[in-house]
């Protein structure tokens, strides 16, 4: 049967064919639907993990006992995985062990756009790129088989475009793949410097069988066409060069690590010239050029973005291979639609109640909050990496010498991921901080998938929630204070006084999200046009309900409405109104 | 069999993945090699959504190429302006007169622009700018803008609306089909047929 699968949906069609027994992830775009589709098949135990590196760590252990096993993240996932993975690669698997990064080159939905094919030379595992859906599928039956057979972690790397691309698939039948179990080993099993030397021989031998095995594998394949001039290419770059040069020789590397480099070298000997076509770095032209072969690449292509048809045909022109180039240009005759914060979104309360309390530096993480370093807010300061607020907020009290009016805005999901060890850096630490947790209770920023404050597991079952006030007190916080940001005065009253405060404080902003696990329904709000006296505090909460009228009061000033079909009933902006314009639905008519 | 590239173009919340899918799976089962992409993620939040849909022979890239549409889908006007450089210089524009304001111009910072419809029409004279706001009324559902689209899209293949409907029926909740058919046929009428 064939069927439209998205690169994500192939993954996990393939961790299901290929008889894959458990799976773990943290959430991130583009990476995200691949857990959210395993957890579709019965067959395969599958969770959510606090955070890449224990969903990499768990994965492990499914592999140690025999099972067959994938875990999943997006590309600035591995770097957080990156610890137990680049010692998996001495230690080697038992079951199948498969790693997924999801790359987003052009930064769509991401803090940086790194390459991580290099983590594949980088770790010394062998790396997968398939090109699109069908692919995306089969290439996890190659790399179970690989990691069995070479005893190796192996790396399937797609990005943006192969995550979120549809395609068609042709389905098979699940093969079940017995569960070994596990069996002691302590020169394998136990990284203790006399084992790992040892095992860093291993790892030399089975670069060796792999560099033998990638000259014969099927997923290096040659293309013939037309021309002297020849192509190495992988991933999405194929698809992009096949549409602008459908009949180019091409050396498509389906396993681009490591290079097979004989068959390589026989390619260009073919040719006048050969071009390497690649996404992002360098990765596989700086290898083969290390190799004194002659090839060019990175003179044409650009290093920084997303490929598209367009800039492959742009490069193919500056390399002379084409006459003309794609001129379109864009011109910008529409004003941008930058996101903004859903209409009652919790964070709102928060983020409000830091504007009023005058807080002098807010260090940001990442989520949905972080469009509070945007307008209408405009009060985050800095963003790096999930879980980098609290101690950046430490950093800068160290050298600014106190941490009064310092604020760290962490979500919750965030705070769990890797926000628990900046905790405790600042109680260790003698901080003076303000720490708010902005708890909506919900992973919401890559799309609703639970976390240890929903309730429920990535199978739907009940499960605990966590208490991050006993946490930080656990922790030896000694001042902890759980608000409702829907509570204006209450949640700035604390806000304030414990910014001005000489000791470390947590907020926990508790209130849930709008939207998931399902859209709140609450009473909606709407403005009596009448009493409205344009004064526009209600447009200062930033709730993309509330708009400007082209009506004008007496003394000129526009008058203020509310969209009550975005409203959510939060109740924020009524507070803020004195006069009466802002009204329960209920009494419309009164 | 002749390859086409239909771009979809909206605001978040406006259906256009919805679209793009079922419009995938109807080229499929038609025989059609079919491709499709768009970016989830942050543009979800309010903001600006496109989706390629490229249907041949044989199909490689997932995006279409700049300036290479052969069919524009757009479900807000001024997106319609934005995209306007990605369609062929004979490419099919059909658009909707709908409005959405993004939330930015309460700020102040930005205007929406007044003389939509005149500057589409002014660069395409050809474009098609459907009566989509009075439509929706009519139906009394304003979250079929997607399938009215499809309905439109229907007129330029010549396939029977019972194929089109097949695959529409199966995509929507079963408390929304009565009304997905009538917008269908509604988008259909709304392009002459
Ligand atoms: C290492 C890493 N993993 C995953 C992501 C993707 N990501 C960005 S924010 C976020 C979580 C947001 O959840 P939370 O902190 O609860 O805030 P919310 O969006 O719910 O407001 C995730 C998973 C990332 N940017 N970096």
């Amino acid at each position: 049967m064939k069927v439209l699968l998205s690169g994500n949906e192939a993954i996990a069609r393939g961790a299901y064919e290929y008889g894959c027994v458990f799976a773990a992830a943290y959430p991130g775009t583009p990476s995200t639907e691949i857990l959210e589709n395993i957890s579709q098949y019965k067959e395969i135990k599958c969770q959510w993990s606090p955070n890449e590196k224990v969903a990499t760590e768990v994965a492990i252990g499914a592999s140690f006992a025999g099972g067959r096993a994938l875990c999943a993240m997006k590309h600035v996932g591995v770097n957080v995985a990156a610890d137990p993975l680049m010692t998996l690669s001495y230690i080697g698997v038992k079951g199948g062990f498969i790693i997924v990064s999801a790359d987003d080159p052009g930064m769509h939905s991401s803090q940086n756009e790194q390459d991580n094919r290099n983590y594949a030379k980088f770790a010394k595992i062998p790396l997968l790129e398939p090109s699109d859906s069908q692919e995306a599928k089969d290439f996890v039956g190659y790399g179970f088989e690989i990691s069995e057979k070479f005893d190796t972690p192996v790396l399937i790397r797609l990005t943006t475009r192969t995550s979120h691309g549809k395609g068609i698939v042709e389905l098979g039948d699940r093969k079940e793949v017995k569960v070994k179990g596990f069996e002691r080993d302590f020169t394998k099993y136990v990284a203790l410097p006399m084992n790992a030397r040892k095992r860093r021989f291993v790892v030399e031998e089975r670069e060796k069988r792999l560099k033998e095995y990638v000259e014969k594998c099927e997923l290096n394949r040659i293309e013939e066409g037309k021309g002297n001039i020849g192509f190495i290419t992988s991933g999405i770059s194929y698809v992009h060069l096949k549409e602008v040069l459908p009949d180019a020789p091409i050396l498509k590397l389906g396993m681009p690590y490591p290079l097979p480099i004989e068959k390589i070298k026989n390619f260009v000997k073919r040719f006048d010239k050969v071009i390497v076509v690649e996404e992002l770095d360098p990765f596989l032209e700086e290898q083969i050029k290390a190799h004194g072969i002659e090839v060019y690449g990175k003179e044409f292509f650009p290093e920084i973005g997303e490929f598209s048809p367009e800039v492959v045909r742009n490069g193919l022109y500056k390399a002379g291979v084409l006459k003309e180039e794609n001129k379109v240009e864009v011109k910008e005759k529409a004003i941008p639609r930058p996101p903004v914060f859903c209409p009652g979104c919790p964070h709102l309360g928060i983020f409000y109640a830091l504007k009023r309390a005058r807080a002098k530096i807010v260090t940001g993480d990442i989520g949905c909050y972080t469009l509070a370093a945007i307008k209408p807010f405009e009060i985050m300061d800095t963003c790096v990496c999930m879980g980098a607020s609290i101690g950046n907020a430490i950093g800068m009290e160290k050298v600014l010498g106190s941490g009064k009016g310092i604020a760290a805005v962490i979500g919750d999901s965030t705070f769990v991921h890797s926000g628990i060890t900046g905790l405790i850096e600042a109680v260790y630490n003698k901080s003076t901080i303000t720490i708010v947790i902005s708890d909506n209770s919900i992973t919401a920023m890559t799309g609703g998938q639970p976390d240890v404050r929903t309730g429920f597991n990535c199978e739907g079952e009940e499960t605990k929630r966590m208490d991050f006030k006993e946490l930080a007190e656990a922790i030896g916080v000694e001042h902890v204070y759980v608000v409702n940001p829907i509570n204006m005065d209450d949640t700035f009253k604390i806000v304030k006084r414990e910014l001005e405060a000489d000791h470390l404080s947590l907020i926990i902003s508790q209130a849930p999200c709008v939207l998931y696990p399902q859209k709140v329904k609450r009473e909606k709000f709407y403005v009596e046009l009448e009493n409205c006296t344009g004064c526009a505090l209600c447009s200062k909460i930033g709730c993309q309900a509330i708009y400007r009228t082209e009506e004008k009061t007496e003394k000129g000033h526009y008058k203020w409405d509310i969209d009550v079909a975005l409203c959510t009933g939060c109740g924020l902006c009524i507070q803020l109104c004195k006069f009466d314009a802002i009204r329960p639905i209920s009494r419309k008519g009164e | 069999m002749n390859g086409k590239n239909i771009l979809l173009v909206g605001v978040g919340g406006q259906g256009i993945v919805l679209a793009s899918e079922i419009m995938s799976e109807f080229f499929r089962r038609v025989g059609y090699d079919v491709k499709k992409s768009e970016v989830h993620g942050m543009a979800q939040r309010g903001g600006i959504v496109s989706s390629h849909v490229k249907i041949g022979e044989k199909v490689y890239s997932p995006m279409i190429e700049k300036g290479k549409a052969d069919i524009m889908l757009s479900f807000e006007k001024m997106e319609t302006l934005r995209w306007l450089y990605y369609v062929k210089p004979d490419g099919v524009i059909v658009s909707s007169n709908v409005k959405i304001v993004p939330p930015i111009v309460s700020t102040g910072e930005f205007v929406y622009p007044e003389d939509v419809e005149e500057s589409i029409l002014k660069e395409r004279p050809d474009a098609k700018i459907l009566d989509i706001q009075s439509a929706l009324k009519e139906l009394g559902n304003d979250k079929v803008t997607n399938v009215i689209m499809i309905g439109a899209l229907s007129t330029m293949f010549g396939f029977s609306p019972e194929k089109w409907l097949e695959v529409i029926k199966e995509a929507v909740p079963k408390k929304v089909v009565d009304v997905n058919v009538e917008a269908f046929k509604k988008g259909r009428s709304l392009m002459g047929s």
